[in-house]
């Protein structure tokens, strides 16, 4: 098994540290892994991305053209990626903010309101973890237990009280996903 | 009285500096520098601290240094002495560590090696030995040359108006919060001499109490790039670099005189 | 036992430092490599170990301070970027004329001047042609994972003390900034001073102590036929260094008809490449490079009858293809493809160079 994960949004959404933990996740389950950020002078604010890698198999190239999965949470992050997604692969997408929503028709589609939900749960923060609970529902390639794992691994201790409600906002994610469906007049 | 009476060592009244090598100096006859380097040897051998001296070499005339210092020592690439000794004293802090630099040296190339060196208050010594001129390679232009002073590449006299002004970096650093004794000294007369010294072992002494760092200027001469016989050299330093570089001491147990 | 983390590769490094002993590290920031000092300064290991950490007022600064902490025959490194390195190269030639050993880390992004902050190769050339002044070469270690980012400042250091001369690790802003699994090992203590001057007081400047001759430091001779003798001497380390101390790394070669030659990040990225290519029923192998110098010139040489062409895949505009040439006399096709400025290739880019190439030209 092996997924290739693209997450881009906004600097700020919790994209960098949303693939730390999936990362941890299948560190959690032996399986290799790589996290490979855009970097650079961005503002806050500006656009963040993170390619995610886990494997079974030893792992060649952290940086790719070609992804199983793409989750997108602003409109240029859809504008550059959603071609990215190999056919028949995943794109997962708030649609909070997305004027030009995704068109293809061999992929599968999927939106997740979870800018909202995270409003009405009180919490901005867990924004990232809604989205988490999202892809695990779609793409169930980490189990549960090891997502709670890996975020022990990679929260501070002094944060760990707030573990119970991330452990929430994944659950959310995965109940409020929905799927997309493209109709034909969008894509001609 | 025999020859053997006479050589007895209770009548000895002056010897080699022990920490001296047997190598010449390369120095030119009438030169500063044997002076001060003998000074410094003197005061690590009577502190009897060569084993834990850790010497660092500049590059300019005294490049050598390591030849005729009989001490651990490390030659440094030009201007970079300061940052050197920061590393050999912030690692072996026990060790006294000490630079020999000249003016090209410290207040040219290395200005930003030095000032940081002194800013951060390193525990070590800076020799610093001005003698107005580039005398290894052939009497240019140092940032210490003086207003209107000729050397090969200000064969008019230093134009301040497009050269700049003589640097004086001794009454700069004294300036640094980390900096706590600095002083400028002078070694063409035996009196002179004796008060370098003075200010090198005083200067050696703070280490030992970890003071933080200590900063010896001592203004030479160099008759060879000045263009001068050996008495003319010193005359000229006496009228012209004193009254510029002015001697003594400039900042005592970290206050300003 | 070792420990199990994920880290970035710029902290990897800086976490192996502090675990192999090292007794300091001097550097300056610049992206994309200022997690190093800035891991170390978070992690005090002054406390973990006694471990000196300085922040220095210029990278000129820093390899100066290298310079001064190996003279004393001290477990020395210092890390920078492109342009900081080019500021160190002064005192880099220093420390291989004076022969010290310590490990100068270039975590590369695109040139040339203050180009980008993004990864690039386009270094190849400074790190195995020189790039300071005068005749010396270094040891040149490519990493291409975290893992390597970490277990080559143990092999670094090695090589270093075992030459007496500074060994570069080149690695690249993808492996400084992206995170994978590593296994770092266990704390090694520190050499005592008496340690260390059992081991290395025979050169190291540490004090005159009495019953031995004082020990001097430098790179100078002022005589020209004493400066040819330690030339000569230093080019005897390097041929020892090509006989003993070369490192590749094969992957499918055996049946390869076609190869790239590729290190670092591209050969992490080459390898998916080679992946899609066997899909596709191409026979294409890759050769890793693990040190480039020594360059592995004979394991090319040898692959040279079974092979129609060869890809040499840098982030740079054409530098290594130079080495492959040269180690495989021309006697095979060689071609290059990169990208530069900071752009990183995909794995399908480097595909469709290759295909090209075979369909063009190669057969």
């Amino acid at each position: 098994m092996t997924e290739e994960i693209i997450i881009a949004g906004f600097g700020g959404q919790g994209v960098l540290s949303m693939g730390k933990i999936l990362a941890y996740s299948g560190i959690m389950q032996n399986q290799e892994v790589s996290w490979m950020p855009s970097y650079g002078p961005e503002m806050r604010g500006g656009t963040a991305n993170v390619t995610v890698i886990l494997s079974d198999e030893r792992i060649s190239s952290p940086y790719l053209r070609v992804f199983d999965t793409a989750i997108i949470l602003n409109q240029q992050s859809m504008d550059k990626f959603e071609e990215m997604v190999r056919p028949g692969g995943t794109l997962i997408y708030d649609p909070n903010g997305i004027i030009q929503h995704p068109t293809r028709t061999d992929i599968d589609i999927f939106q997740i309101a979870a800018n909202s939900l995270s409003i009405e749960m009180g919490n901005k923060k867990i924004f990232n973890m809604i989205v988490l609970g999202a892809f695990l529902k779609i793409r169930p390639i980490v189990l549960l237990d090891n997502v709670i794992e890996g975020l022990k691994k990679s929260l501070p201790e002094r944060y760990h009280d707030l573990i119970p409600l991330n452990k929430q906002a994944i659950t959310k994610g995965m109940e409020s996903v929905t799927q997309h469906i493209v109709k034909e007049t969008t894509v001609s | 009285m025999e020859l053997i009476d006479i050589i007895r060592p209770e009548n000895q009244v002056f010897c080699k500096t022990k920490l001296m090598t047997d190598i010449p100096l390369s120095y030119c006859p009438g030169c500063g520098h044997g002076t001060a380097h003998n000074i410094v040897m003197e005061v690590i051998d009577e502190m009897g601290i060569v084993e834990d001296t850790i010497g660092v070499a500049p590059v300019g005339c005294s490049v050598l240094a390591y030849d005729f210092m009989n001490i651990d020592i490390t030659q440094a690439a030009h201007g970079r002495a300061p940052a050197v000794a920061t590393a050999i004293s912030r690692i072996w802090p026990e060790k006294y560590v000490f630079t020999y630099q000249g003016d090209g040296d410290l207040a040219a190339i290395g200005t930003g090696e030095t000032i940081h060196a002194c800013n951060r208050g390193e525990n070590i010594v800076i020799v610093f030995v001005n003698n107005g001129i580039y005398g290894m390679t052939g009497g240019q232009m140092a940032p210490t040359t003086l207003p209107n002073m000729p050397s090969s590449t200000s064969p008019y006299g230093r134009d301040t108006t497009t050269m700049g002004f003589p640097l004086k970096m001794t009454e700069l650093v004294a300036n640094l919060p980390g900096v706590y004794f600095v002083s400028r000294q002078s070694v063409h007369t035996h009196k002179h001499a004796r008060k370098a010294k003075k200010a090198i072992e005083k200067a050696f002494e703070n280490t030992r109490l970890k003071k933080g760092l200590s900063f010896v200027e001592i203004v030479s001469n160099c008759n060879s790039g000045w263009k001068m016989t050996p008495i003319e050299s010193n005359i000229w330093m006496e009228e012209n670099m004193f009254p510029y570089f002015p001697l003594g001491d400039i900042k005592v147990d970290g206050i300003l005189k | 036992m070792s420990e199990l983390k994920l880290m970035k590769g710029n902290e990897a490094l800086a976490e192996a430092l502090i675990r192999v002993g090292a007794d300091a590290y001097f550097g300056y920031p610049i992206t994309p490599q200022s997690e190093v000092i800035e891991y170390l300064m978070t992690e005090r290991p002054e406390l973990r170990t006694g471990m000196v950490v300085l922040q220095a007022e210029s990278e000129i600064a820093a390899i100066n301070m290298v310079y001064g902490a190996a003279s004393t025959g001290k477990k020395v490194l210092t890390s920078s970027s492109s342009p900081g390195i080019s500021l160190k190269l002064e005192g880099i030639s220093y420390l291989a004329g004076a022969e010290l050993p310590a490990v100068i880390v270039n975590v590369v992004r695109g040139g040339p001047g203050l180009g980008t902050i993004q990864p690039s190769q386009a270094d190849y050339f400074q790190s195995v042609k020189g790039g300071g002044h005068g005749d010396y070469k270094l040891y040149v270690l490519a990493p291409a994972s975290v893992q390597e980012m970490a277990d080559f400042v143990e092999d670094a250091f090695d090589i270093a003390f075992k030459y007496r001369a500074p060994v570069l690790i080149l690695s690249d802003g993808v492996i400084g900034q992206m995170m994978e699994k590593v296994y770092l090992k266990e704390q090694v203590p520190r050499l005592t001073n008496e340690e260390l001057i059992e081991k290395y007081g025979s050169w190291a400047v540490t004090g005159k102590t009495k019953g031995r001759e004082r020990n001097i430091i430098t790179s100078l001779d002022l005589q020209s036929e004493k400066m040819e003798a330690r030339v000569r001497h230093l080019m005897k380390k390097y041929e020892q260094m090509e006989q003993e101390d070369m490192r590749y790394e094969k992957i499918q070669c055996d049946d390869a008809e076609y190869l790239i030659v590729a290190y670092g990040s591209s050969a992490r990225i080459s390898q998916k490449t080679v992946e899609l290519a066997r899909k596709k029923g191409i026979k294409v192998g890759l050769l890793r490079p693990i040190t480039l110098f020594p360059y592995p010139k004979k394991p090319l040489m040898d692959l040279t009858p079974q092979l129609k062409g060869i890809l040499s895949v840098e982030l740079n505009a054409g530098q290594m293809i130079e080495d492959v040439q040269l180690s495989v006399e021309f006697k095979v096709p060689v071609a290059h493809f990169g990208r530069t400025g900071g752009v990183i290739h995909t794995p399908e880019e480097i595909l469709e160079a290759l295909q090209q190439k075979i369909n063009n030209t190669w057969n």
